[in-house]
C-alpha cells in the first residue's frame, strides 16, 4: 500500500502531458523514482493477486502430479480419469450443460418480458433483485427449496391438493433434477443480468426497416433479432455453464454430499471423509476443473469479442 | 456462484432506464398476443421465484406446532453459537472491506489517471476469481500456505477480497469512468492540494455511490459464502446455520437465512436508490 502512496503523492511527478511537468530540474533519484513510480504503484495488485490467485493454481497443478509421499506421478491423474471420479466429471458437465442450456434459453424470455413491461417499478426490482438472487445459494437456498417442494413443502401440498405427485415424473427434490430445478433459482437472474443490455442493443429502427419489407414477426425475429443476439446469449450460457459447473453450497446442502459432482468430491477429500492417503486426489480432480473451466473461458471470450460488434 | 453479475447490477439498471418500446408499429392483434405472452412468463418466473420465498418466510414465522409465532426470531439471538458466528463475520466482514478498499482503490485510480493502457489487463485479471471456482481456491490456499496462517479467520479475509475483486474492481472502474478524473486531479493540484487531499476531498466524494455499492456486495459476500469458510473450519454464519441446523428443529435457522435475504436485498436498494436520488440532487444543482 505505502509504495502506492510514496509514489502518487511524490510532487515532483504529475499527470503526463499536463503543463506542470518541468523534467529538467529533478535530481537522480526523483528520476528514477519517476521511472520506477507505476511499477511500485501498481505492485501491491500484483503482488495481492498472485498470492490469492497464483499461489493457490500452482499449489493445485503441484500436488495433482505429486503422490503423498512425495515425488512426481501420473497415477492421482490416472485416478481421476476411472471410475467414480469421472462419473463425478461427466454429471458436472451433464449438469452445468442443462442449467446452461434450460436457464439461458427461459432467462432471454425473461429479460424480454421485463424490458419490455411499461412497470418501472417492476424493471427497478428486478435490476436490484436479479442481481442478489445471482450471488444466492447455498444453505439459505436449500432450506427455501425445501419449505416449497419437501415433503412437508406448500408446494408440495397444493400439488397434492388437486392430485399431483411430482414424484411421478421422477422428481426428487434431493437427486440430480432437483439440483438442476434449485440452481435455476441463481442462473436465471444471472442471464437476465447477462443478456438484458444486449437487448437494449436491439434497435427499434431495425424492426421497422424489416416491417416495412413485409417480415412478419417470426422472419423479423429468425433473420434479425437472433442472430444479433446469438453471441450475447451463447456467452451467457458459457457464463451459466461455469457457474454450476463450480457451484458446491448448493449441491451439498441440498444432497448432504452423497451426490457424485466433482466439487463435491472435492470437499469430500478435504473434510476426510475418504480413505487417508489419498488427499492429492482431491488436487487432480480441482486440476480437471481448472482445465475445463479454462476451455469454457476460452470459448467465452471467442464468442464476447462478437457479441461487443453490436453493443454500443 | 458468478460474482460478476453483482458487478453489473448497475449495468443493468442505468440500461433499464431507458424502456424500449416493443411494439410501436404493428397490429393490434399481434400486439394483444404479445401482452398476454408476456403476461404468462412473468407470471411464471414470479411464481418461481416468489414461492420459495414465500414458504421459507412462512417457514419461519411457525413454531413447532405450525402456528404462527415470532418464536423463531426471538430465539435467534440466543440460539447456541449464533453470536460467535455472528462476530466471527463481522470481523471477517471488516477485515475485508477494509483491505478490499485500500488495495483496489488506489489502483484502479491510478490505472485510471496514469496507465490508461494497463485496464485490460486489469479487466482480465479480476474476472480469474470467476474462471477459478472457490473450492478450487480453497484446495489449494490449504495445500499452499502454512499453518500459522491457516489458524486465523483473515486468511479467509484475504480470499475474500480476491473474491470480491471481479465485482469491486468493475463497480469502481465504471465509478471511475463516469467522472473526469484527469481534470479533477489536475485541477485539485493546480489549487495546491497534494495528492492525499486530492483522493481525499476531490476523487473520493465524487466516486462514492460506487465505493457504497462495492462495500454492500462485499458486506453480502462475507454473509453468504459457505465453501471457503467451512472447508477453511472457521464457524461463520453460514456454516453456523448448516451445522446448527442437524441438531435443531429447523425454524431458526430458516429465519436466520431469511433476515439475511431480506437484508441484503433492502441494503441494496437502499443504496442503489441513495445513488438515484443524490444524482438527481446534483444534476438540480447544476442546473438552478
Amino acid at each position: 500500500m505505502s509504495n502506492s502512496e510514496v509514489a502518487v503523492s511524490d510532487p515532483g511527478t504529475s499527470v503526463p502531458g499536463s503543463e506542470t511537468t518541468t523534467g529538467h530540474t529533478s535530481s537522480l533519484p526523483r528520476r528514477v523514482l519517476r521511472k520506477a513510480e507505476p511499477a511500485l504503484a501498481i505492485a501491491p495488485f500484483i503482488i495481492y493477486t498472485f498470492l490469492g490467485l497464483g499461489v493457490p493454481s500452482l499449489a493445485v497443478v503441484y500436488y495433482a502430479f505429486h503422490a503423498n509421499k512425495g515425488g512426481w506421478t501420473w497415477s492421482n491423474i490416472h485416478l481421476v480419469t476411472h471410475g467414480i471420479f469421472l462419473v463425478g466429471f461427466e454429471n458436472s458437465i451433464k449438469l452445468g450443460l442443462l442449467s446452461a442450456i434450460i436457464p439461458g434459453i427461459l432467462g432471454v424470455f425473461l429479460a424480454y418480458a421485463i424490458q419490455t413491461s411499461n412497470s418501472n417499478i417492476l424493471r427497478r426490482l428486478t435490476s436490484t433483485g436479479a442481481g442478489v438472487l445471482a450471488n444466492f445459494g447455498g444453505i439459505n437456498l436449500t432450506f427455501m427449496f425445501i419449505a416449497t417442494l419437501g415433503s412437508t413443502g406448500i408446494l408440495t401440498y397444493w400439488l397434492r391438493d388437486i392430485g399431483i405427485s411430482l414424484a411421478n415424473f421422477g422428481f426428487n427434490l434431493y437427486t440430480f433434477s432437483g439440483v438442476l430445478f434449485v440452481y435455476m433459482y441463481f442462473q436465471l437472474p444471472l442471464m437476465v443480468l447477462v443478456v438484458t443490455p444486449a437487448l437494449g442493443g436491439l434497435r427499434q429502427s431495425w424492426r421497422e426497416a424489416a416491417e416495412n419489407m413485409g417480415a412478419s414477426s417470426w422472419s423479423y425475429w429468425r433473420y434479425v433479432g437472433i442472430p444479433v443476439l446469438m453471441p450475447s446469449i451463447l456467452g451467457g450460457m458459457l457464463l451459466l455453464f461455469g457457474s454450476a459447473f463450480a457451484a458446491y453450497a448448493t449441491a451439498e446442502s441440498l444432497t448432504l454430499g452423497v451426490i457424485a459432482l466433482s466439487p463435491i468430491q472435492i470437499g469430500n477429500f478435504l473434510n476426510g471423509n475418504v480413505i487417508a492417503g489419498q488427499t492429492h486426489v482431491g488436487y487432480a480432480i480441482a486440476l480437471g476443473m481448472l482445465v475445463i473451466l479454462s476451455i469454457t473461458m476460452i470459448f467465452y471470450s471467442l464468442v464476447r469479442k462478437r457479441a461487443s460488434k453490436w453493443l454500443r | 456462484m458468478a460474482p460478476l453479475s453483482a458487478g453489473s447490477v448497475f449495468e443493468v439498471s442505468e440500461i433499464q432506464n431507458e424502456p424500449v418500446p416493443a411494439f410501436s408499429s404493428g397490429s393490434t392483434k399481434r400486439r394483444r398476443h404479445f401482452r398476454i405472452w408476456r403476461l404468462v412468463v412473468l407470471v411464471l418466473a414470479g411464481a418461481y421465484f416468489l414461492i420459495p420465498l414465500y414458504a421459507g418466510i412462512k417457514f419461519s414465522l411457525q413454531n413447532s406446532a405450525g402456528h404462527f409465532s415470532l418464536q423463531a426470531y426471538d430465539k435467534l439471538p440466543s440460539a447456541p453459537g449464533f453470536s460467535a458466528a455472528l462476530t466471527l463475520s463481522l470481523k471477517i466482514a471488516v477485515a475485508t472491506m477494509v483491505v478490499s478498499t485500500l488495495l483496489m482503490v488506489p489502483t484502479a485510480i491510478y490505472v485510471h489517471v496514469r496507465l490508461p493502457q494497463l485496464r485490460r489487463v486489469l479487466d482480465v485479471v479480476t474476472v480469474l476469481p470467476i474462471v477459478i471456482p472457490p473450492i478450487v481456491l480453497i484446495v489449494g490456499v490449504l495445500g499452499a500456505y502454512p499453518l500459522w496462517a491457516k489458524s486465523s479467520p483473515y486468511l479467509l479475509s484475504f480470499m475474500y477480497v480476491i473474491l470480491a475483486m471481479p465485482f469491486v474492481y468493475r463497480s469502481l472502474d465504471a465509478g471511475l469512468g463516469a467522472i473526469d478524473l484527469k481534470t479533477l486531479t489536475e485541477a485539485s493540484r493546480s489549487l495546491g492540494g497534494n495528492w492525499l487531499k486530492t483522493m481525499w476531498r476531490v476523487v473520493l466524494p465524487n466516486i462514492r455511490p460506487a465505493l457504497l455499492s462495492a462495500t454492500v456486495l462485499t458486506l453480502a459476500l462475507v454473509f453468504g459464502e459457505y465453501t471457503m469458510a467451512s472447508l477453511d473450519l472457521w464457524q461463520t454464519i453460514p456454516v453456523w446455520i448448516v451445522q446448527f441446523s442437524i441438531s435443531s428443529d429447523g425454524n431458526i435457522q430458516v429465519a436466520a437465512s431469511m433476515l439475511g435475504l431480506v437484508g441484503t436485498w433492502i441494503l441494496l436498494v437502499a443504496v442503489v436508490s441513495l445513488d438515484r436520488s443524490q444524482s438527481r440532487r446534483t444534476r438540480r444543482r447544476m442546473l438552478g
